[in-house]
């Protein structure tokens, strides 16, 4: 059942069509033109710093599960977080392209690893300490940018991937036996 | 009468006390490190380009000036050299300082943006 997961996992191909999550994102931008205007630009910029950041979650998982260090049931919250982490990157890449933008490519997978000093990792620890410190980034980058969206619905968005962030960054917080935040509003700022 | 004025400016001294105290402590390097860690690192680091650009020896460099990371043609354009007033302005409200730019992303607070230079000043050495 492991291995079967894992091959899963490590052989999953990039999505070749868009998810549920994709249509869903689409769907809460009525009646966007596909004609950008200057506002409508600097929301497809953003959105394809998200896009980066999603490639760059999705890599840094995978280069986890291939270390062989992952194991049950850290392996399968991995394979889950993944798996938001690809609804996310479908989910903006449709909506880049239907605002008349081009999506940011994924970059190849060594060059992940190097940025993130894949290297250094040797234990399961090390790889949920990465995890967990990329996830507070993306979170608080999400809540970071939602004043910046000239477009209230994709400010909302930014709110949904920052919610499903913060998911992730507490469980794996959780699982490596750290205290939650004792003050309020420790998101975000 | 005299006595509220007395109690007023007691309680303005105070406030700017507690100011000074603040900016002071807002500007420790290990304070800003964690800050960075917290606010900056879902995109950059200090040694590697990732989403953002590296950010060891920021200050004192040209704006969109790392070699091989591919900037907004507005950064790459523009003509300033990141020193702490700059990187306040930028951190503050990075499109008022490079309209075009693709960070989009502030730190509204004073103090946070004061530790977080600090921060940057400590790892801008060789």
């Amino acid at each position: 059942m492991l291995n079967h997961k894992r091959r899963s996992f490590l052989t999953a191909s990039a999505a070749t069509t868009l998810s549920a999550a994709a249509f869903g994102l689409i769907g809460a931008i009525p009646g966007r033109s596909l004609a950008m205007g200057m506002s409508g630009a600097r929301d497809v910029d953003i959105l394809n710093v998200a896009l980066g950041l999603e490639h760059e979650a999705i890599n840094a998982y995978q280069l986890g599960a291939q270390s062989g260090l992952l194991q049950k049931p850290v392996l399968d919250a991995a394979v889950l977080f993944q798996s938001h982490h690809k609804g996310h990157r479908d989910a903006l890449m449709a909506t880049i392209e239907k605002l008349g933008g081009r999506p940011v490519a994924e970059k190849p997978m060594a060059e992940y690893a190097r940025a993130l000093n894949a290297g250094a990792i040797k234990s399961q620890e090390d790889i949920l300490n990465l995890a967990v410190r990329l996830e507070l980034g993306a979170s608080n980058a999400y809540l970071g940018v939602i004043p910046s969206f000239q477009d209230a619905n994709l400010a909302k968005v930014a709110a949904r991937l920052a919610a499903d962030e913060t998911m992730h960054w507490t469980a794996l917080s959780g699982v490596l036996g750290r205290q939650l935040p004792g003050a309020p509003l420790s998101f975000g700022a | 009468m005299r006595r509220s004025a007395l109690a007023l400016s007691a309680s303005a001294f105070l406030i700017v006390a507690s100011a000074a105290c603040a900016t002071a402590q807002a500007a420790d390097p290990e304070r800003g490190r964690a800050l960075y860690e917290s606010r900056c690192s879902g995109c950059h680091s200090i040694d590697q380009d990732r989403i953002g650009p590296r950010h060891r020896g920021v200050v004192g460099r040209k704006a969109g000036a790392v070699a091989g990371f591919e900037y907004s043609p507005a950064l790459r354009a523009s003509r300033i050299v990141w020193d702490a007033k700059t990187l306040d302005a930028w951190l503050a409200n990075p499109e008022r300082l490079i309209p075009g730019q693709r960070m989009n992303y502030s730190v509204p607070d004073g103090a946070d943006r004061a530790a977080l230079i600090a921060y940057l000043e400590a790892n801008s050495g060789p």
